[in-house]
């Protein structure tokens, strides 16, 4: 199965790399989840948490205070001014 | 001791406490470049994805933003002056204000107004000494800027380019800063940060060398905008520019350091071959001073011996 690669960058240090079987994140109109093979999506991410399930299940918990996500080709960057592990 | 010696061993003494200092400003410049380089590394992730997203916007979509258009008449144009806050870096902050005094002059020639802002204590000091008026100037941070202090530049330059251009705003953005390329080369340089001159999307996808898509792939995929390409961009290109902000002040930092290890590995030198020439010249001294009293006794004893024969 194929599987997400995730990048989690905040403004001056990165936050969280690697696979992921499933991310969820807080964008501006509410909660979006995504799987590996989702369309290409550019959106504005909103103070909140976003949950990564790895693919060893663990859950990675990231705290970010509003920046924005994409999605292409199952690589998922979520780029936040501020970002930090819960 | 004689005179001429003390005043030599005087001169050694305290250009040695002095070659302490400058050794200990070069070790120190030194650690720091590395942690300037780390800090740029650690910076860059952000800014690709940022670039990515921002030129996949633009590229995709025919979205017009206030921060892309070009203006019909450009009557004032802001000039950011990124310098260090602390001299003792040789000519880095002269090199960096000519820069700034040649883009200056560009834009005069074009009728332009100015309105400046600089970064650092020296750029600020070098303009109000000339009473030139600067608009906004911060300072405290030249060697170790931060997201937060990049932010809050980009938020002054931001509002300044909204405003209307009656009420002091200003229709383009420059910025002048040292670009690091690396601990031997740095060169000030100025760039035009608004209007964006957003890359197309082909240039961004061939130019982009590690970034580059898949094989097969296009250079970017039809993206679904969430909540709306105008939002997306609202939110993306304020942030663009203050990591272009925050990359230009961490490129200086790291050249700060840089030329100050450079200026105090030099001032090192210098105080070695003075030390040098001092006890040099304190031997000489000394030699002649020995060979004087020598000359004396052996005269006096002369004397001595011409005046008892002739008894």
């Amino acid at each position: 199965m194929a599987v997400l690669e995730v990048n989690v960058v905040a403004a001056d240090h990165e936050v969280w790399v690697g696979e992921a079987k499933r991310v969820i994140a807080r964008t501006l109109d509410g909660e979006i989840g995504i799987l590996a093979g989702h369309e290409p999506v550019l959106g504005v991410v909103a103070e909140g948490e976003t949950r990564i399930l790895t693919t060893a299940d663990e859950t990675i918990r990231v705290k970010a205070d509003g920046g924005f996500l994409s999605v292409e080709n199952n690589r998922v960057i979520i780029a936040a001014d501020q970002a930090e592990l819960l | 001791m004689g005179a001429q010696q003390r005043v030599f061993k005087q001169k050694i003494r305290s250009t040695q406490s002095l070659r302490k200092i400058f050794k200990a400003m070069e070790l120190i410049a030194a650690s720091r470049i590395q942690k300037a380089v780390a800090r740029t590394q650690a910076a860059s992730p952000y800014s690709t994805a940022l670039t990515r997203a921002v030129s996949a916007v633009a590229g995709e979509s025919n979205v017009d933003h206030v921060l892309t258009t070009e203006p019909e008449t450009i009557t004032r144009a802001a000039v950011l002056v990124i310098g260090p806050d602390r001299g003792f870096a040789g000519a880095y902050a002269a090199n960096l204000l000519r820069e700034a005094e040649e883009l200056i002059r560009l834009l005069r020639s074009e009728g332009k107004d100015i309105a400046l802002f600089t970064v650092g204590g020296k750029a600020e000091s070098y303009y109000t000494f000339r009473d030139r008026a600067i608009v906004k100037s911060w300072s405290g941070f030249s060697e170790t800027p931060t997201a937060d202090k990049a932010r809050e530049i980009g938020e002054s330059l931001l509002e300044a380019f909204t405003a209307d251009t009656d009420d002091g705003g200003v229709d383009e953005i420059y910025i002048v800063f040292t670009k690091f390329v690396s601990s031997v080369k740095h060169d000030p340089e100025y760039r035009r940060l608004l209007p964006l001159a957003v890359v197309d999307a082909d240039e961004a996808g061939s130019g982009s060398g590690g970034e580059a898509p898949k094989s097969g792939a296009p250079a970017f995929p039809l993206y679904e905008f969430e909540p709306s390409a105008e939002a997306v961009l609202d939110a993306l290109l304020p942030r663009y520019i203050d990591s272009r902000i925050l990359s230009a002040l961490l490129s200086a930092s790291a050249s700060e350091q840089a030329s100050r290890q450079a200026a105090m590995k030099t001032a090192t030198d210098n105080a070695d071959d003075l030390i040098k020439t001092y006890t040099r010249l304190a031997n000489t001294a000394r030699q002649a001073e020995i060979t004087q009293e020598l000359t004396e006794i052996v005269g006096g004893a002369d004397a001595l011996a011409a005046s008892s024969a002739g008894d």
